[in-house]
């Protein structure tokens, strides 16, 4: 009696795959007519009391296109199922409030109202030997490719490739998309001396490997060629002007609950003024984090810091610009985090001018899906000029539920 | 000829120096995604196998965070045993990502998703939309509280690892049937303990026990979470309490890893009380395998069960 129910159970199981293998994109074999060690070591799994047990996804995938009826053109489930997982995440942001001195030109100013950006995300594994990432960002005028990438993730050697375009491994909030910010903007460093909002964000390639290290320390060291272009850091201005970015991770567990991040990174490109004018970037980023594992829905808390350094070649001398934020967070409750941020930061053009500011930042998340997050936000912009400000954020997910940022 | 016993002796030296790191190094090294399926694991694997959960018995499964910490043990495995039915979708995709490891990608020979092995509750029929809060849509994850789908997870892995490690085959195999005739013992016993209160009516704060309820014919009545993974609110609560009280519901079930404060003033409310079962092994110190983990839930039960009767 329980064969029989263990063997209907196997053939549940089966057809389980078989609807995940439609409902997700498998990765598919390239020549399925010679099978893969994958596909051989699964088959010859065979309980001895059960049926025969699932079998591999190509395989569920080939017994789908079998069954279905084809359509024609993209009917069909056998042709959804190898669609991506799609998502779509919108950015709203509201603005109060603005500089002292109205008449002076308004810095980095934010629309009243503002659909920010709606980020959409195509992920989806290749092949056996690689996975590729889209994410399009859809301004109110226009589209940008905000990352588009292959990761080849079954290198020999533990090493681990990109090649596309890519937010750069320049410290940690070059990094991070719009949406998983703890604040609304980015912090006065970032847009001073790390090209905005977009940040070190180019088309090249990066490589990445887990370095050895002694027992319990996780060493990363990363390094990226890049065609040279990200906002207003970098300019090519011929084919040779390529940029590069260094970075080097160091992680450790303190307890389980408690653990240190610390990162240095550098970068070097061409800037707007010639093939003959490099700025170069050095970066420090220091985070620690805590969670109680049995209460880590409830509260958590992640302090953050940033150090850069920027040394712009330029006309009649190099503008040696240093700046920095440092940030906490902390959940309250379940859907409560009370956030704060210090901000200073010279301008890489004129390292004579400094921007100086601090947030409160308050965040409700409904669901996982979605936050409400009001920053007020003071800045004392060189020159003595105030501004106080006011955002509102609301920020959403419809889709495929995405990874949980760290 | 002094010489050369000194040379034996120094070989004989470095022998038993690397032995060890020999025999360790034929250890298959498994990476389970949580406690239970390291449990299992370890039952077949025996000391064949090294294996490590990446999260702890008194954690939310849904919500580990992806620390590179884990990379070191996941770069190193030779088998990854997942949860899946998209449990760990939060957290495991970009560190299998990040691993740099290819022997354990989705789809290699080193990645086995559990699920596909057990009897899966909750499939949502029809059209499923998060208004229904952060459901599964291929089905309940919380499937390994229930000896037959142990068992039958168990099974599976013995199979997975016969094929990575072929020449232990029979040895995994062998491990197997040791493991089903004890869980068939202690299945018998549990079933024997639990006969009396067939049919008795529980709340749960999660979604984490149909298969446990199913197996052993407990009433999962409602919920402390109005959705899965949407906090407790006031106006669910209130309806959760008159709905306990016309079932005369008395025992509200509670994850480790969930705050006790609603769940409480609803036990106030209705004269029943909270009990903090385990959905996992390693939830408490004590609960250290499969068995253990049974022992530990069954017994409270029963005790939360005569005392409210």
């Amino acid at each position: 009696m329980r064969d029989l129910e263990d063997r209907v159970i196997a053939l549940e199981g089966q057809i389980r795959t078989l609807k995940a293998a439609a409902a997700q994109p498998a990765p598919a074999q390239p020549t399925p007519a010679q099978p893969g060690p994958a596909e051989a070591s699964v088959q010859n799994q065979a309980a001895p009391t059960a049926a025969p047990p699932a079998q591999t996804q190509e395989a569920a995938l080939a017994a789908t296109t079998a069954q279905e009826p084809t359509l024609g053109g993209a009917g069909g489930s056998a042709a959804k199922a190898l669609n991506p997982d799609i998502s779509v995440i919108g950015d709203f942001i509201g603005a109060l409030g603005g500089n002292s001195q109205q008449n002076s030109v308004s810095l980095q100013p934010i629309p009243a109202f503002q659909m920010h950006e709606s980020e959409v995300g195509f992920q989806s594994i290749i092949d056996p030997y690689a996975r590729g990432d889209f994410f399009l960002s859809f301004g109110e005028e226009g589209v940008n490719l905000e990352e588009g990438y292959i990761t080849f993730t079954a290198l020999p050697g533990s090493f681990v490739a990109k090649v596309g375009k890519m937010r750069s491994a320049f410290g940690k909030v070059n990094t991070m998309h719009n949406h998983v910010l703890p604040w609304v903007e980015r912090p006065l460093v970032t847009n001073n001396l790390v090209a905005g909002e977009d940040g070190i964000d180019d088309a090249g390639f990066s490589i990445e490997r887990i370095l050895p290290a002694p027992k319990g320390i996780f060493l990363e060291a990363t390094g990226q060629l890049f065609r040279g272009d990200s906002g207003d850091v970098f300019h090519s201005s011929q084919r040779s002007d390529v940029s590069t970015v260094a970075h080097l991770r160091g992680y450790r567990d303190i307890t389980e609950s408690t653990n240190i991040d610390l990162g240095i990174s550098y970068a070097r490109g061409h800037n707007d003024l010639g093939t003959n004018f490099l700025t170069h970037l050095y970066g420090a980023d220091a985070t620690v984090r805590w969670k109680p594992l049995r209460r880590s829905i409830y509260h958590s808390f992640v302090g953050r810091a940033e150090f850069i350094r920027s040394d712009r070649q330029q006309l009649p001398t190099t503008q040696k610009a240093f700046g920095y934020y440092a940030s906490g967070d902390y959940q309250l409750a379940r859907r409560w985090f009370l956030g704060g941020r210090y901000d200073h930061s010279d301008r890489s053009r004129d390292s004579a001018l400094t921007d100086k500011g601090g947030s409160i930042v308050l965040t409700y998340w409904p669901s996982e899906f979605s936050q409400l997050r009001g920053q007020y936000r003071f800045t004392r912009y060189a020159n003595n000029i105030d501004a106080n400000e006011l955002f509102v954020q609301l920020i959403f997910s419809l889709g495929a539920h995405g990874a949980h940022p760290f | 000829m002094l010489n050369r016993t000194r040379v034996l002796l120094i070989l004989l030296c470095l022998g038993v120096l690397f032995l060890p790191s020999l025999a360790e190094a034929k250890k298959l090294n498994v990476a389970t995604a949580t406690t239970d399926l390291a449990a299992l694991a370890q039952e077949v694997g025996g000391d064949k196998i090294s294996v490590e959960s990446i999260a702890r018995g008194y954690q939310d499964p849904h919500f580990v965070e992806a620390k590179p910490s884990f990379l070191l043990k996941l770069r190193q495995a030779d088998l990854l045993i997942v949860v899946g039915l998209q449990l760990e979708i939060g957290w495991l995709p970009p560190l299998i990502n990040q691993s740099g490891n290819a022997r354990i990608q989705v789809g290699a020979p080193g990645y086995l998703d559990a699920s596909q092995f057990a009897e899966i509750l909750d499939i949502p029929t029809g059209t499923v939309t998060r208004a229904m809060g952060d459901v599964h849509p291929l089905g309940n994850p919380h499937y390994w509280l229930d000896p037959d789908n142990g068992r039958r997870i168990a099974r599976g892995i013995a199979g997975k690892l016969g094929d990575l490690d072929p020449s232990n085959t029979a040895y995994y195999q062998q491990r197997f049937e040791d493991f089903d005739k004890r869980l068939s013992a202690a299945e018998q016993k549990w079933d024997a303990e639990m006969q009396p209160f067939h049919g008795r009516k529980v709340v749960t704060y999660h979604n984490s026990f149909p298969n446990f309820a199913k197996h052993f014919h407990i009433n999962v009545i409602g919920y402390v979470e109005p959705r899965p993974g949407i906090p407790p609110t006031p106006s669910h609560t209130i309806e959760l309490i008159g709905l306990m009280k016309r079932e005369n519901c008395k025992v509200i079930l509670v994850e480790p890893y969930f705050d006790l404060k609603t769940p409480q003033a609803i036990a106030r409310d209705t004269g029943g009380t909270v009990v903090q079962y385990l959905p996992s092994v390693g939830g408490e110190k004590q609960v250290t395998n499969y068995f253990e983990l049974f022992d530990y839930d069954i017994g409270l039960l029963i005790k939360a069960f005569q005392t409210t009767q």
